[in-house]
């Protein structure tokens, strides 16, 4: 159980502790970071009040580049400054990285063993299937009734024919797409 | 390394990639960097690809750095290291900026356009990366059925990803696909 988070913070930490801190979460994260460090940034560490975190977050998803790198360059800018956000980024990618590397020279060393590709193949499957299903998860919010359900319908299609079925350039795709429904966004905006 | 291509052309490239993933992770570049590496360039097979993608999945931390395995298999650690930096500095370049001068403008109509705009797109994207990743790693019907069972697991339920993944090796080693 969870108990209710006061909307009072502890005092920001310093570029040391975010390092640490974004270290743990990010190795604690298997399969995706952003749920883990929800919790251990606003309901374990108290750096932040839910509504910073999901304030953060939005405007992190807007910007170009992985969310998670930007979502932690924010809070560690918000806690601790310019060395705060380094500090903090540094914490998030340089545990994984080794972890990964190591992995590499595995398969590597091993990839050709039958056993290796056997596990490797099983593994995929599943892989293609979680990210199929983020992609629903995903996609449910944008297909609730009484929204623009027919129009993002149209552009998830659109988007997966380009990149999916096509194998037209992303350049190309986004080129072409993002302009006319950013602007059907905008222009339902003002409405 | 064939065909004279520089670890930095890959990099730029890398780059210029990761700057137009708005509104998503660097997942969703998959099916393009698939694109440029095995179809294009040929630096590694279909099935490589896909274990380095599926390899970043099973280990902890973001899912972005199945680029880091892309670029070590390409060039080694020198790979790793430069295919990492391209999709994060540029980016976050621009994000610390963007922290300097705005935080002001986050409620403003246009970027509610560009988050509201970019977000279907990038779901038909990642469908795409589902589909291509699944095009280069999945060889026969029984593995079409164990995606499809991971699918509707990881849609319907919380369960932990890590043990869907676990699953999946073992119904591999024990000679199920």
């Amino acid at each position: 159980m969870t108990l209710p988070v006061p909307p009072s913070t502890v005092p920001p930490p310093g570029p040391a502790a975010l390092f640490i801190g974004f270290s743990q979460i990010a190795l604690a994260g298997f399969g995706g970071v952003l749920p883990v460090a929800y919790r251990g940034i606003v309901e374990q560490r108290r750096w932040l009040t839910p509504s910073e975190f999901t304030t953060m977050l939005a405007s992190a998803q807007v910007m170009p580049g992985p969310s998670i790198c930007n979502v932690t360059l924010m809070i560690g800018a918000h806690l601790a400054g310019m060395r705060g956000a380094l500090a903090a980024i540094a914490g998030m990618l340089s545990g994984p990285f080794l972890i990964v590397i190591a992995m590499g020279m595995f398969y590597q060393y091993f990839g050709d063993l039958a056993l290796v590709r056997a596990a490797l193949a099983g593994m995929s499957a599943v892989a293609v299937g979680l990210l199929a299903g983020v992609s629903i998860k995903l996609a449910i919010p944008l297909l609730a009734p009484g929204g623009q359900r027919v129009w993002h319908l149209l552009f998830i299609v659109l988007g997966f024919i380009g990149m999916g079925l096509l194998k037209f350039p992303m350049i190309e795709v986004v080129a072409v797409l993002a302009p006319v429904s950013i602007g059907w966004a905008y222009w339902q905006g003002r409405k | 390394m064939n065909d004279g291509l520089s670890l930095y052309s890959i990099a730029a490239h890398f780059a210029l990639l990761s700057l137009m993933a708005v509104g998503g992770g660097v997942i969703m570049l998959a099916p393009e960097m698939h694109t440029y590496v095995v179809d294009i360039h040929k630096l590694m097979t279909s099935e490589q690809f896909a274990a380095a993608y599926t390899l970043a999945q099973a280990a902890p931390g973001p899912n972005l750095l199945y680029v880091t395995l892309v670029g070590y298999q390409i060039a080694g650690w020198s790979g790793a290291i430069v295919t990492t930096l391209a999709v994060i500095v540029p980016p976050s370049l621009m994000t610390l900026a963007f922290i300097k001068v705005s935080a002001r403008h986050s409620e403003s109509l246009i970027l509610r356009a560009v988050q509201e705009g970019l977000a279907p797109l990038s779901v038909g994207m990642l469908f795409a990366g589902a589909w291509v990743l699944g095009k280069a790693s999945i060889l026969n019907w029984q593995g079409i059925v164990l995606a499809l069972i991971a699918t509707a697991l990881s849609a319907r339920t919380r369960i932990n990803p890590v043990l869907l993944i676990g699953a999946g090796a073992l119904v591999g080693m024990l000679g199920l696909l």
